[in-house]
C-alpha cells in the first residue's frame, strides 16, 4: 500500500526553509475592534516556537488567521504558498490548528471518527484515511483509544487525541493553542514530552512559562496585537522589564 | 463526571453484541411491529414473543432477566389507557362506586387494556436490550445505513456528544442557583413561582448562549480540517453472512408468531 | 441525574400500526421538507449550529422549577427552538432531540416515534414559530407576551394531537383523553410559556443580534404567521368543543371513514387487521398467502445474500 506513515513534513516541504512567513498583517474585528496590527516573523523548518502575552493580545485572532479562518490585511505563507481563497484546502491541510478546548475540538462520538475526520474531509481513499488513522493515535501513544467514546477520555486523554487529529493530516506546521491549561501536572508531564518528540514546527500559544523555558528555543512576545520582542527563549526571560511590562512571569 | 446515568450500554462479547447494528435495529423494529399487528387476547403469541426475548436476553450473556426489571418505564403512561376497561362494551365484571359515577369493568374493556399494557411492555423490553447491547455511535451508523438522511443523523451524532458536555453545564447552573439560594432563618427561601420560573428561563438563556458560542468554536475545529459543507463519513460496518441469516431466522419466527396469533 | 417525563411520549404498543404509520408518513415529509430548504437556505455553519442546539434542548429540559405540591415546571422546548432557529431547523433540531430520547432512553416508542416526533417537535415548532412571527414588527414586550402565548398552545396542540391518536387507536375514549390531557398540559404548557419567555428575554438583553437571525427566512414569515395562527384558532375552538361534545368529534370521524359505520368504536379501524373493505373472504385469504409468500421471499434473499458475504 502506497501509504505514508510518517508524520514528518512532506517531502514537498524540505526544499524551502521557511514554513511559515508572515507579512505586516493587520485584522479588525467586524464590530470595530482592532486585533492585530502589523504582524511579521517567519519559522524555519523543524523550529519550536512559544507565542507568549497576556489575554487579549491577538494570540488566537492570529493562529485563526493561519489557516485562513480569518482573512486580514497581509501576508500569509505557508511553505512557500500565499493563503489565497483558492488554496484554502490545501493550506488547512499543511496546518494543523488545535484549539485550547479539547471539547471543541473532538466533536464526534468516537475517537477514531474524530482523528479520520480531517483526512476523510481532505479526500483521501478509505485505507489511507484508516492507516493515517493509526499512524496519528501512534505518534500520540494514544493507540488503543480507537475506538473510546470521546467523553470518556479525561482531559489529558482528549488534549492528546486532539492533536492526534490534526497529525492524522500530516500537517507541516502544528499550531496550538493552551495545550497546556487546565491539566494535572502528571498530564502536563506526558503532553511537554509528546510536544517535544513530534518532529514537527510548532507554534505553542501558552501562559505557562515554565513550559516555554523548557520546551521552545524561540519565543514570540505578543501584545495589544503587536509582536513586541522576538528571540531566543534565555533572552527574553532575562529581560525582567519586558516580562513585567506585559505582564509575564519569569519561570 | 455524569456520563454513566447516560450510558445505556453494557460491555459484553456476546453473540447479540457483535450483530451488525443495523440487523439490531431492524430486527427490533420487526418485532414491535408485530406487537402491534397481534390481535388483542393474542395470549399463546404473546407469550411466545416474552420466550423471544428472554431467549435473546441470554444470548446476550447480560441474563434473562436483564430488560425485565428496566421495563417499567412506559408504565406510568398506562393511566392513559385505564379508560378502555370502562369505555368498551361488555360483560360487565366488576363495577364500583366512585363520588358520583359507577364505572363498570367489561370483559371487552379488561381484554382490551391487558393487552395494550402487554404490548408496550415486550416492545419496550426490546428496544432496552437494542441500546444494551449497541454503543450509540453504531446506533447512528445504522441509521446511516438505513438510508437516514446525513443531516439528521448527523445532527443526533453532535446531541450524543454534547448532551454530556452540556447537562454538566446544567448541573453546575443548577448548584450555582442552589448555594445562592440561602435564606436567613424563619424567612421562605426565593420568591413566587413566577421569580423561580424567571430564574430557571435565565439559566436556560445562559445554557442557550454557551451552547451558540461553542457551536462557533466547533464550526471553526470543523473548518480548520477541511470542512467545506458536506460531510463525509466511512463505512463502519459490514454485513456477514451471519447477519444476514439471523435476520432471514427473525423474520421468518416472527411471521409464525403473526400466524400463531391469528389461529 | 433523569427529566421528568411527559405525559406526551407515547410509548410503543399504545397507538395501532395504521396510525402510527400514518403518523411516520406525516413526519416523514415534513422532515424532507425541512431538509430541503435548510440545506438551500442556510449555511454550512448551520449544521455544528444544529447539532449543538439539539444538545442544548436535551439539556435544558433538565432545568426545571418547583411549582407547588412537588410538581415542577419544565420545558419542551419546540417553539424556543423553533423562534432561535427558524422554523425548519428548530424541527430538525427537535426530531434529533425526540429521536434520542426514544432511541437511548425509551421515554417514548420507535415504532411510535413518527407520532412523537409529529406532536412534540414538528407542531409545536410550527405553532410557536407561525405565533411568534406575526408580531417580528412589534415591541419588545408584545413580542415576548405573544410568545408565551404561543409556547403554551403549542404544548395543547402536542397534547390535543396525542390526544386523537391514541382514541384513533382505541386505547383511550374520547371523552376522557381529551379533557385530562388537556389540563394536564395547560398547566405544563404555563410551565413551557415561562421559561421560553424568560429565555428569549434573557437572550434579547444579552444578544440580541442572535435572534436576528430568524430574519433569513422572512420571505415565508406571512405564510408561517398563518399556519400558526391558524392551528392556534383550530386548538382553541376545538378543545373545548370536544370536551364538551366529543360526540360530534366522532361523527366527524365516521364522516371521513375512520370508524366503519357498523363498528361502535374506532379501534376496529382495522380489525383483527385484516383489511377492513375486504372482509372475512377469500380475497383476504389471498391477500395473506402473497404476504406469506413476500415474508419467505425477503427471508430467502437474505440468506442468499449471507452466503456471499463475509462469514
Amino acid at each position: 500500500m502506497p501509504v505514508s506513515h510518517s508524520i514528518s513534513p512532506s517531502p514537498a516541504m524540505i526544499h524551502t526553509t521557511d514554513v511559515l512567513c508572515v507579512r505586516d498583517l493587520h485584522f479588525s474585528y467586524p464590530d470595530g475592534h482592532s486585533a492585530l496590527h502589523g504582524i511579521s516573523f517567519k519559522m524555519n523548518n523543524g523550529e519550536k516556537a512559544a507565542l507568549v502575552g497576556p489575554n487579549g493580545a491577538g494570540k488566537s485572532t492570529l493562529m485563526l488567521h493561519l489557516n485562513g479562518i480569518l482573512g486580514g490585511h497581509g501576508e500569509v505563507e505557508i511553505g512557500g504558498k500565499r493563503l489565497t481563497r483558492d488554496n484554502l484546502p490545501a493550506i488547512r491541510a499543511m496546518v494543523g490548528l488545535v484549539f485550547q478546548n479539547p471539547d471543541d475540538q473532538l466533536f464526534s462520538p468516537t475517537v477514531f471518527e474524530d482523528v479520520a475526520f480531517g483526512p476523510l474531509h481532505m479526500g483521501l481513499p478509505e485505507e489511507d484515511v484508516r492507516a493515517r488513522v493509526e499512524a496519528a493515535l501512534e505518534a500520540v501513544r494514544m493507540s488503543g483509544y480507537r475506538d473510546r467514546l470521546s467523553h470518556h477520555l479525561s482531559v489529558g486523554e482528549k488534549k492528546r487525541i486532539a492533536i492526534a487529529t490534526v497529525l492524522s493530516m500530516n500537517p507541516s506546521l502544528l499550531v496550538l493553542d493552551e495545550p497546556s491549561a487546565g491539566l494535572d501536572p502528571r498530564a502536563r508531564r506526558t503532553l511537554i514530552n509528546l510536544l517535544r518528540e513530534l518532529p514537527i514546527t510548532m507554534l505553542v500559544s501558552t501562559h505557562d512559562m515554565t513550559m516555554v523555558k523548557e520546551l521552545f528555543p524561540r519565543t514570540i512576545v505578543m501584545d495589544e496585537g503587536k509582536i513586541v520582542a522576538d528571540g531566543p527563549t534565555p533572552e527574553i526571560l532575562d529581560d525582567e522589564k519586558l516580562l513585567t511590562e506585559h505582564g509575564l512571569e519569569k519561570p | 463526571m455524569h456520563f454513566d446515568a447516560f450510558d445505556r450500554y453494557h460491555e459484553k462479547q456476546s453473540f447479540i453484541h457483535h450483530l451488525d447494528p443495523r440487523v439490531k435495529v431492524v430486527i427490533t423494529v420487526i418485532f414491535i411491529i408485530s406487537n402491534a399487528l397481534l390481535p388483542d387476547g393474542a395470549w399463546l403469541a404473546f407469550g411466545l414473543g416474552w420466550v423471544f426475548l428472554l431467549f435473546t436476553n441470554s444470548l446476550s450473556g447480560l441474563g434473562p432477566g436483564y430488560t425485565l426489571k428496566r421495563s417499567l418505564v412506559a408504565l406510568p403512561f398506562a393511566l392513559i389507557a385505564i379508560t378502555v376497561l370502562f369505555s368498551i362494551p361488555g360483560k360487565p365484571i366488576f363495577s364500583f362506586h366512585l363520588f358520583m359515577w359507577n364505572p363498570v369493568i367489561t370483559d371487552a374493556g379488561l381484554l382490551r387494556f391487558v393487552s395494550i399494557l402487554i404490548r408496550s411492555w415486550l416492545s419496550v423490553q426490546m428496544a432496552i436490550l437494542l441500546v444494551a447491547t449497541t454503543r450509540f455511535p453504531d446506533l447512528i451508523h445504522a441509521l446511516e445505513h438505513l438510508r437516514v438522511p446525513a443531516i439528521l443523523t448527523t445532527i443526533i451524532a453532535f446531541l450524543y456528544r454534547y448532551l454530556f458536555v452540556l447537562t454538566d453545564e446544567v448541573f453546575r447552573l443548577i448548584r450555582a442557583r442552589e448555594s445562592r439560594s440561602a435564606a436567613a432563618p424563619g424567612k421562605k427561601v426565593g420568591g413566587g413561582v413566577l421569580w423561580r420560573a424567571k430564574v430557571a428561563g435565565n439559566m436556560a438563556g445562559q445554557l442557550f448562549l454557551r451552547s451558540y458560542e461553542r457551536s462557533d468554536r466547533i464550526y471553526q475545529a470543523m473548518v480548520a480540517r477541511g470542512y467545506t459543507g458536506h460531510l463525509y463519513t466511512l463505512n463502519a460496518h459490514e454485513m456477514k453472512s451471519r447477519d444476514y441469516y439471523v435476520t432471514a431466522f427473525v423474520i421468518l419466527l416472527i411471521f409464525t408468531l403473526q400466524v400463531i396469533g391469528r389461529l | 441525574m433523569h427529566y421528568s417525563p411527559v405525559p406526551m411520549h407515547i410509548p410503543d404498543g399504545f397507538l395501532s400500526l395504521m396510525i402510527s404509520i400514518i403518523c411516520w408518513i406525516a413526519t416523514a415529509s415534513v422532515i424532507g421538507l425541512a431538509i430541503s430548504k435548510t440545506n438551500k437556505s442556510l449555511g454550512e455553519k448551520q449544521i455544528p449550529l444544529m447539532g449543538v442546539m439539539a444538545a442544548f434542548i436535551f439539556a435544558a429540559q433538565m432545568i426545571n422549577f418547583p411549582v407547588a405540591g412537588g410538581t415542577s415546571g419544565h420545558l419542551l422546548g419546540g417553539a424556543l427552538a423553533a423562534i432561535v432557529l427558524g422554523p425548519w431547523a428548530g424541527m430538525l433540531v427537535m426530531t434529533a432531540v425526540i429521536a434520542v430520547q426514544g432511541l437511548l432512553f425509551q421515554d417514548g416508542g420507535l415504532v411510535v416515534m413518527g407520532a412523537n416526533i409529529l406532536n412534540m417537535g414538528l407542531v409545536t415548532a410550527a405553532v410557536g414559530y407561525g405565533l411568534y412571527r406575526a408580531t417580528s414588527s412589534q415591541s419588545k414586550s408584545v413580542r415576548l407576551a405573544v410568545a408565551g402565548v404561543a409556547a403554551w398552545l403549542s404544548v395543547m396542540t402536542g397534547a390535543l394531537l396525542t390526544s386523537v391518536e391514541l382514541w384513533l387507536s382505541g386505547t383511550s375514549d374520547l371523552q376522557i383523553v381529551i379533557p385530562a390531557m388537556l389540563g394536564v398540559h395547560a398547566l405544563i404548557g404555563l410551565g413551557e410559556a415561562l421559561i421560553t419567555v424568560s429565555a428569549l428575554a434573557f437572550i434579547m438583553q444579552t444578544r440580541p443580534d442572535l435572534l436576528g437571525g430568524e430574519s433569513e427566512s422572512a420571505k415565508g414569515s406571512q405564510t408561517w404567521a398563518y399556519v400558526g395562527a391558524l392551528i392556534a384558532i383550530i386548538v382553541v375552538l376545538f378543545s373545548p368543543l370536544a370536551s364538551s361534545d366529543p360526540d360530534g368529534l366522532e361523527r366527524v370521524a365516521m364522516n371521513m371513514g375512520f370508524i366503519n359505520a357498523g363498528q361502535s368504536a374506532p379501534y376496529s379501524i382495522i380489525p383483527d387487521y385484516t383489511l377492513p373493505f375486504l372482509g372475512e373472504t377469500a380475497i383476504s385469504t389471498i391477500l395473506a398467502g402473497i404476504i406469506g409468500v413476500i415474508v419467505v421471499g425477503a427471508a430467502i434473499m437474505l440468506i442468499g445474500r449471507g452466503m456471499k458475504a463475509k462469514a
